[in-house]
C-alpha cells in the first residue's frame, strides 16, 4: 500500500507541478504584455 | 476566434477534472486487487497511460521534427518543443512509477533490463533535445538541429516498445499482443475498461497541456512583438 501511496503521489505532484509552472509562465507574459501595450498606447 | 479557443480550454479542464476523479475511482475503487501483486498491481494503470502518453508525444516531436527538416517554420519548431517537454514529464513519471513498482515487485529499484534502460536512454535524448533548443543562435539553425534530435528519439520509441520482445526477459512481462511466444496473457475485462479510461484521461490531459503551450508561446511572439515596437519607438 505504501508503494501505491508513493507512485500516485508522484504522479499527480509532478503533474500539478508541471500545470502551476506553466500557469506561473502565462501570468508572468500576460503582465509583461499588459505593461508593453500600455508604454506602447501612452507613447 | 481567441473566445472559441478559450472556450475549448476551459471545456477541457472542466472536463479533466471529473474524468481523474472518476479514473482515480476505478483505480482504487472499481477494479479488482490483482491475486498476486496486490495493491501495487494498480500503479500499472497511470503507468501505462503515462508511458503511452510519452510515446505519443514523442511521435508528435518526430512529426514535427521531419516537417521543420522539410521546410523549417517557426510553427512546426515550437510544437514539436512543446510536446517534447510534456513528453520528457511523462517519461519522468514513467521512469517513477516503474522504479516504485520494481521495488514492490521485484525487490530492487532498478535493474538493467532492456525496457528500462531504453525508455531511460529515451528521456536523455528528450532532455537533450530541450537543452539543443535553448541554444543561442538563429532559430532556424536551432530548429534543424533540434529536429534532428527529434528524429533520433522517436526512433527510439519503438525499440522502447518491442525491449521486452526482442529481448525475452523475464522481468517485465508482455501483457498485451501474443508476442513470440504467446507470452501476452491479457488482463480482466474491469482491469482492462480501467486501463482504457486512465489512458483516454491521460491522452485528454496531454492535448490541454499542449493547447495550453501553444497559447504560451503565441504569448511570448506576442511580447516580443511589443518589445520589439517599444524599441522601434525610442529609437525613433
Amino acid at each position: 500500500m505504501t508503494y501505491l501511496f508513493l507512485a500516485y503521489s508522484i504522479i499527480w505532484t509532478l503533474i500539478a507541478g508541471y500545470i502551476v509552472i506553466l500557469g506561473k509562465r502565462q501570468k508572468a507574459l500576460k503582465k509583461e504584455l499588459q505593461l508593453l501595450d500600455e508604454w506602447n498606447t501612452e507613447q | 476566434m481567441k473566445q472559441k479557443s478559450g472556450f475549448i480550454d476551459t471545456a477541457m479542464f472542466y472536463l479533466l477534472i471529473p474524468m481523474v476523479f472518476a479514473a482515480l475511482y476505478f483505480v482504487f475503487i472499481w477494479s479488482p486487487v490483482e491475486k498476486f501483486m496486490g495493491a501495487p498491481q494498480k500503479i500499472f494503470y497511470f503507468h501505462v497511460s503515462c508511458a503511452w502518453v510519452a510515446f505519443l508525444a514523442f511521435f508528435t516531436v518526430g512529426y514535427y521534427s521531419v516537417r521543420t527538416l522539410i521546410k523549417p517554420n517557426i510553427k512546426f519548431h515550437i510544437h514539436a518543443g512543446i510536446s517534447a517537454e510534456i513528453g520528457v514529464l511523462f517519461t519522468t513519471i514513467t521512469l517513477l512509477t516503474g522504479m516504485i513498482w520494481g521495488k514492490s515487485s521485484w525487490n530492487t529499484w532498478w535493474t538493467w533490463e532492456p525496457r528500462l534502460a531504453t525508455t531511460l536512454i529515451l528521456w536523455f535524448i528528450y532532455v537533450a533535445y530541450l537543452f539543443v533548443r535553448r541554444m543561442e543562435g538563429s532559430w532556424e539553425k536551432i530548429a534543424k538541429l533540434s529536429a534532428v534530435f527529434g528524429i533520433i528519439g522517436v526512433i527510439n520509441v519503438p525499440i522502447v516498445f518491442m525491449a521486452i520482445r526482442w529481448w525475452n526477459t523475464k522481468l517485465h512481462p508482455v501483457v498485451f499482443g501474443d508476442g513470440k511466444n504467446q507470452d501476452g496473457g491479457g488482463i480482466e475485462p474491469p482491469m482492462l475498461f480501467t486501463l482504457l479510461f486512465c489512458i483516454f484521461t491521460i491522452t485528454l490531459l496531454y492535448a490541454y497541456l499542449m493547447r495550453k503551450g501553444i497559447e504560451i508561446e503565441k504569448m511570448r511572439h506576442a511580447v516580443k512583438k511589443a518589445k520589439n515596437k517599444a524599441i522601434n519607438r525610442l529609437a525613433g
